[in-house]
């Protein structure tokens, strides 16, 4: 059916919640396209014969095919193009970082706005969850058993895709609840925890166990898991681990926390709400510091929670700050204050030295130094310079530090022969073959802190080699 | 989910429980920890392993009631199942080479003393036990200690039973009688173990102190349970819990443990006053 192209330059905006109303409240931000916004955004398509876009996606989604669809009316038909590259697309239209994937190879970005790719994979996906109430084919098994380890996106997308070939897969996840860093990293907020329940019981309709409280290295080791328990082939998606700090003074006083520490406590132990068992530290003036999705996602979790202040401490300058434009666009409308090109120095605790004092070892400040931008680093970013002579300190009862995590060394420890890299992160040849024979691995695990999609294409191409090796080895 | 095999007041705030759980059973080992949820939106809490029965697949855990989740688990009965219940974690407890040991256990400590204790005695060390408490009605584990212990002290405060004084008055006396030690290991209260460090610290006797601060998921993804040993931070839940004492920052950790007072006084009332309604 031939379609009118729409010229408007802009994209259709993103229906949302009132900045000033949202940032007391932890329901969803985005509202998501209605029928009439997803069609007219879906013919700003123009339907390239190269499709840039897809060669910019982790997982090559057949990005014009399903935007076709959706011009049309199509939604289940775009839900099943996208189906057959994602297994997750209602996370991923949510936190995908599209303006340097799709959309930033988008043709109509060059004169103009992209087209919403994101905004319409959302769309799609939302659509099907509202609308299909077919439980999914149970496919026929094959016999053969995969163990996965960890239940975040590259886990459930490995476990998904083994399930659709018919393998027996059973999930190791170390919390009390599936989904990883979907679950007690990116709040409810910006991902609601319902969607990912929802990917998550998915699996299991397609016959995926999920063992929770299962810490593999200590209950069971992947030995174990091959020789005693008969997994032919082990995935490992452990995730990133241990949280980073600046090894600055006072990093250990009261009201110091990690990202991931701050989040777990309101997002997978609901702090959040009033009547929560779990504690979270009530400030009024708090700096995170940090600039990636995860400083965004701290800093506006900690206004939700009633802060009056909330900065943003990052040593670069805006254009660099490495999370997803659109977090900090919301994060800056909803009162977030950025201190850019400033780095922390030191951590200042309440005067009191008498150690039966509350207020002793209690956060009152941070002392930063002002930074200016050298010359271009190895990573072909600016390097961060301080400025002598610049140092001020900010009034803080709460710092949290959000600069990325390193890996868990757990496997490592009870796995012999799991090679390394020097900071731990397991060592994985393009197939997710680790160095031991029916072990894969990828995600945050492979590749220190990434993103979801990144994760997704890993546990793709993993599952991928798993279902050769095992069908080669049974040959 | 977990089934409570067996549940034994000790005293009248700490009780012991079996936890039918054979897997974490067939692996744990003294000086490690399990992180439990009494239901679905409870909190994690973290308990030292105070016993396993690898045939009998359950991990026994002795608490003390201090707060809301410690208040709602100690009214769960025989039959009752635990909604989570996850481990071992931590790395165990250092047994191997040792000949001559101090044990020294404060209050509910003991009960994770005790595991250690009987493991050095099983594999030929000899124990030499001080087991400590406030007063005789909070003496636990009186026996189990006598059991496995060469040479023993059980000192109450106020003298109510035993010996008069602290844990640190019977080691104080042996370390100045020339007494010495392969390790001693002090397991307790934070205020206790830091005074067993300073009373150690002289005679340059090696001392190991394990730690039990605030963390979360207790795999090392938080964080929360950081302190700084010797300079450095470290994380109790994959670095330890084990600790060389003199080197841990006791201060900074009985602040951090300090964090949320008013949420775990209101939490422990919030689990008293649902209890009463019950009663009425």
């Amino acid at each position: 059916m031939p379609v009118k192209f729409n010229m408007n330059p802009k994209k259709n905006p993103m229906p949302s919640q009132d900045p000033n109303v949202r940032n007391k409240n932890f329901k969803e931000v985005t509202l998501g396209y209605t029928e009439e916004m997803a069609i007219d955004e879906a013919k700003r398509c123009l339907n390239c014969k190269n499709k840039p876009c897809v060669a910019g996606c982790p997982v090559n989604i057949h990005i014009p095919e399903f935007i076709s669809k959706v011009a049309e009316g199509d939604y289940e038909g775009a839900y099943q193009i996208i189906s057959l590259s994602s297994s997750l697309p209602a996370v991923c239209g949510r936190v995908c970082p599209q303006e340097s994937q799709c959309e930033g190879k988008c043709t109509r970005g060059i004169k103009g706005e992209p087209v919403g790719i994101g905004r319409l994979e959302r769309f799609v996906a939302d659509w099907h969850n509202s609308h299909s109430t077919a439980a999914p084919d149970m496919p026929e098994k094959n016999g053969h058993k995969v163990a996965v380890v960890g239940s975040g996106p590259a886990g459930l997308t490995c476990a998904g895709d083994l399930a659709k070939l018919g393998y027996d897969v059973t999930i190791f996840e170390a919390l009390h609840l599936a989904g990883g860093v979907l679950v007690y990293g990116i709040p409810e907020f910006r991902l609601p925890k319902a969607i990912v329940q929802k990917e998550v019981d998915n699996l299991k309709a397609l016959g995926v166990k999920v063992e929770t409280n299962m810490v593999i290295g200590r209950v069971l080791t992947i030995d174990e898991l091959k020789n005693e328990y008969g997994f032919e082939a082990v995935f490992i998606g452990s995730g990133a681990g241990l949280p980073r700090f600046m090894n600055i003074p006072g990093e250990n006083l009261k009201g110091v926390f990690s990202a991931n520490e701050f989040l777990t406590r309101s997002n997978l132990m609901k702090a959040y709400q009033s009547d929560s068992t779990t504690p979270i530290w009530q400030a009024r003036n708090v700096a995170i510091v940090g600039g990636g999705n995860v400083a965004m996602d701290a800093a506006r979790t900690a206004k939700r929670l009633g802060a009056e202040n909330v900065y943003i401490v990052y040593r670069r300058g805006m254009e660099e700050l490495p999370a997803r434009k659109e977090e900090v666009e919301h994060a800056e409308e909803e009162g977030i204050i950025f201190k850019t090109l400033c780095n922390p120095v030191e951590i200042v605790a309440a005067p009191t030295q008498n150690p039966r004092d509350p207020e002793y070892g209690t956060v009152v400040g941070m002392k930063c130094i002002k930074m200016e931008l050298g010359e271009p680093d190895a990573s072909g970013r600016r390097r961060p310079v301080a400025v002598a002579g610049s140092e001020f300190e900010m009034e803080v009862d709460c710092v949290i530090m959000s600069l990325g995590t390193s890996p868990n060394p757990l496997l490592k420890k009870t796995t012999p022969g799991l090679e390394t890299k020097k900071w731990g992160e397991i060592i994985a040849d393009d197939n997710g073959l680790t160095s031991i024979e029916g072990v894969y691995a990828g995600g945050d695990a492979v590749t220190g802190a990434a993103t979801v999609i990144l994760a997704m294409g890993a546990g793709k191409t993993a599952a991928a080699s798993i279902d050769k090796y095992i069908q080669g080895k049974n040959a | 989910m977990y089934k409570i095999l067996k549940k034994e007041a000790l005293n009248p705030t700490v009780t012991l429980m079996e936890i039918e759980a054979p897997l974490i059973a067939k692996k744990a080992e003294p000086g490690q920890f399990i992180i439990l949820r009494v239901n679905e939106e409870g909190e994690r809490i973290p308990l030292t392993v105070a016993g396993y029965d690898r045939e009998k697949g359950s991990v026994t855990i002795i608490f003390q009631i201090v707060g809301g989740t410690t208040e709602l688990l100690n009214h769960l009965e025989e039959g009752d199942c635990l909604h989570d219940f996850v481990g071992p974690l931590g790395t165990p407890t250092e047994t191997e080479g040792y000949k001559k040991v101090c044990i020294i256990g404060g209050g509910v400590g003991c009960a994770i003393a005790l595991p250690i204790a009987q493991k050095l005695h099983e594999m030929g060390c000899e124990v030499h036990s001080i087991i400590g408490f406030r007063n005789k009605d909070l003496v636990i584990l009186e026996d189990a200690f006598k059991a496995c212990s060469d040479s023993f002290h059980l000192m109450t405060d106020d003298g109510s039973y035993g010996e008069t004084g602290n844990v640190c008055v019977p080691l104080n006396a042996a370390l100045e009688a020339g007494e010495r030690y392969d390790v001693v290991i002090a397991i307790g209260p934070l205020v206790m173990m830091k005074f067993v460090c300073l009373a150690t610290k002289p005679y340059e006797q090696k001392t190991i102190v394990s730690m039990n601060p605030i963390m979360v998921d207790g795999t090392g993804m938080c964080g929360g349970c950081r302190l700084t040993v010797g300079g450095e931070t470290k994380f109790a839940c994959v670095d330890g819990p084990d600790f060389d004492g003199h080197l841990v920052d006791f201060d900074e950790a009985m602040s951090r443990a300090r964090s949320y007072p008013e949420f775990e006084l209101k939490a422990r009332e919030k689990a008293c006053n649902l209890f009463k309604k019950e009663v009425q």
